[in-house]
């Protein structure tokens, strides 16, 4: 079944959907949007540099998101407010990849496979790595769910329970590197932030509980894969923004139900 | 040995010095109540307890295996986060449903296990915090500020608690407060605070001591009302400047 370039393109947008769903819901919690983004627009520095160094470009990507998220952290709190940090680090790293790879001589590469995302063209090897990137995210996830949870709800109270806020901050930095990584591919780099967040998003006004909201951004995002990738191929519609226009549909459908029910 | 031991403790961030020289212990089941100004170092103490701000210099020692039991000053629960209390108190691990409602139970507010965090008032809140501190059965509980925007019944009441939380359980306190009147005269032990300790001792005595007068006034004289009648009028030092020459003196 995987010799069916749909099949594998839905796989593919399923694996990223099931890795972005918890650690979207986290970046909505914590309002890492724009951290989100930022991790993302490096990543076509990253394409740049593996291309240029002729290695993976999964794991250039993840490479240069991992540092571009390790620096934000880093100079968050020093002088500038946070918004201002990442609205300089985002672009400038999207502009400064961009540039990258026009000195890259010889390779002919297709920018809009990177910054839109190509899931049509995922062979069997790309989904091996979503696959194996979305298991390692959720698994971590999982792994640290309860001490991230209580550091997005006060870092204090972390402290007095013994955790330690900074490492928790970390892992999540680590899971939006992968998840940067493995996701390039099938929506590219501009709509990473957007599959992150808007599942997570439209699973709110249905959820009473953290673990609800996870698995019903997951079902959110793996749903609008699916109908977004049908879409692509009914209206012949670019398959990435295609999905990311479903989930933002569902975003809508699910606060107009808030709007006319009571809040549960 | 006490349970906390606080010894020549300095905090700063930056260059800005917010503890210096700070030295307290609180022993097993007594309340101790700092009190200070704004900007004197007071939540900066009650974090480098808990290990959330590193010691410029001096250090904390805490007894081997305490358990800790931190209210936080102010908890902003984002409204895109659905939690409900109880799940909320199951995040420390190894709770039972059992020990979900006596926590609730003890912290005054039994019937909130299903609500959302989110939702709930300022004073339901404050004692959901509390029944989250209180379910780990600590020795010590740190309270910052935990009264914070509650009328003067809600935090008299919520001190009342507390008292009765020390009495069934026999931990100790250590609390920050602005409302003297309400904490001193549930405290075994008062600190008074201004970067460094100013005065310390049981609450009649802080009450007197002249480094208090001079950072509070003798306008609190609600705090003192509860000891003894206050027939000294004369000096009112609350309009003047601290002065910090005198802390030596009150060692």
């Amino acid at each position: 079944m995987l010799d069916d370039f749909m099949m594998r393109a839905a796989l593919a947008g399923i694996g990223v959907a099931f890795a972005a769903a918890p650690l979207g819901c986290f970046v909505v919690w914590r309002r890492m949007a724009y951290f989100g983004d930022a991790t993302a627009h490096a990543a076509i520095l990253g394409v740049a540099l593996s291309l240029a160094f002729s290695m993976s470009i999964f794991v250039g990507t993840m490479v240069v998101a991992l540092l571009m998220a390790l620096t934000v952290s880093a100079l968050s709190g020093r002088g500038y407010a946070m918004d201002t940090l990442l609205g300089v680090l985002a672009h400038s790293a999207l502009a400064f990849g961009l540039v990258a790879v026009s000195f890259i001589a010889g390779v002919r590469i297709d920018l809009m496979a990177y910054l839109f995302g190509d899931i049509l063209a995922v062979s069997r090897g790309d989904l091996a790595v979503i696959w194996g990137g979305a298991t390692l995210v959720v698994s971590l996830i999982a792994w640290r769910w309860s001490a991230l949870l209580t550091t997005t709800l006060n870092e204090d109270l972390a402290h007095a329970s013994g955790i330690n806020p900074k490492r928790e901050q970390l892992v999540l930095t680590l899971a939006l590197a992968i998840t940067v990584a493995v996701a390039i591919k099938v929506v590219g780099v501009l709509l990473i932030a957007a599959l992150l967040i808007i599942p997570a998003a439209a699973a709110r006004p249905l959820s009473r509980a953290p673990e609800g909201m996870a698995i019903i951004a997951g079902l959110i995002g793996m749903l609008s894969a699916i109908i977004g990738l049908r879409a692509a191929y009914v209206f012949d519609t670019p398959a990435g923004p295609s999905i990311v226009c479903v989930a933002a549909l569902t975003f809508l459908a699910t606060s107009v139900l808030k709007g006319v029910r009571p809040q549960i | 040995m006490s349970l906390v031991q606080v010894e020549g403790l300095g905090v700063r961030y930056g260059a800005r010095t917010a503890l210096s020289h700070v030295s307290l212990c609180v022993e097993k089941g007594e309340i101790v109540t700092i009190v200070g100004p704004n900007g004197s170092g007071k939540t900066s103490l009650l974090r480098a307890i808990i290990g959330a701000v590193k010691p410029f210099e001096g250090r904390v020692k805490i007894e081997n295996g305490l358990k800790i039991g931190y209210v936080p000053q102010k908890l902003h629960i984002d409204e895109t986060l659905p939690i409900t209390v109880a799940r909320f108190l199951r995040l420390t691990g190894g709770v039972t449903a059992t020990d979900i409602d006596q926590a609730l139970a003890q912290a005054g507010v039994p019937d909130l296990a299903k609500s959302q965090l989110s939702q709930l008032s300022g004073g339901q809140f404050q004692r959901v915090l509390l029944a989250r501190a209180l379910i780990e059965k600590p020795d010590l509980l740190l309270l910052d500020e935990a009264t914070q925007g509650l009328d003067q019944r809600g935090s008299a009441a919520f001190y009342q608690q507390i008292e009765t939380v020390r009495q069934e359980t026999g931990c100790a306190v250590l609390m920050i407060s602005h409302e003297l009147h309400v904490v001193m005269s549930a405290s075994d032990r008062v600190i008074c605070l201004n970067g460094h300790v100013c005065c310390e001792g049981t609450p009649a005595v802080v009450a007197s001591a002249p480094e208090y007068r001079a950072l509070f006034g003798t306008g609190t004289g609600g705090a003192l009302a509860l000891y003894r009648h206050e027939h000294d009028h004369g000096h009112d030092h609350g309009d003047h400047p601290h002065d910090h020459n005198h802390t030596e003196a009150a060692e």
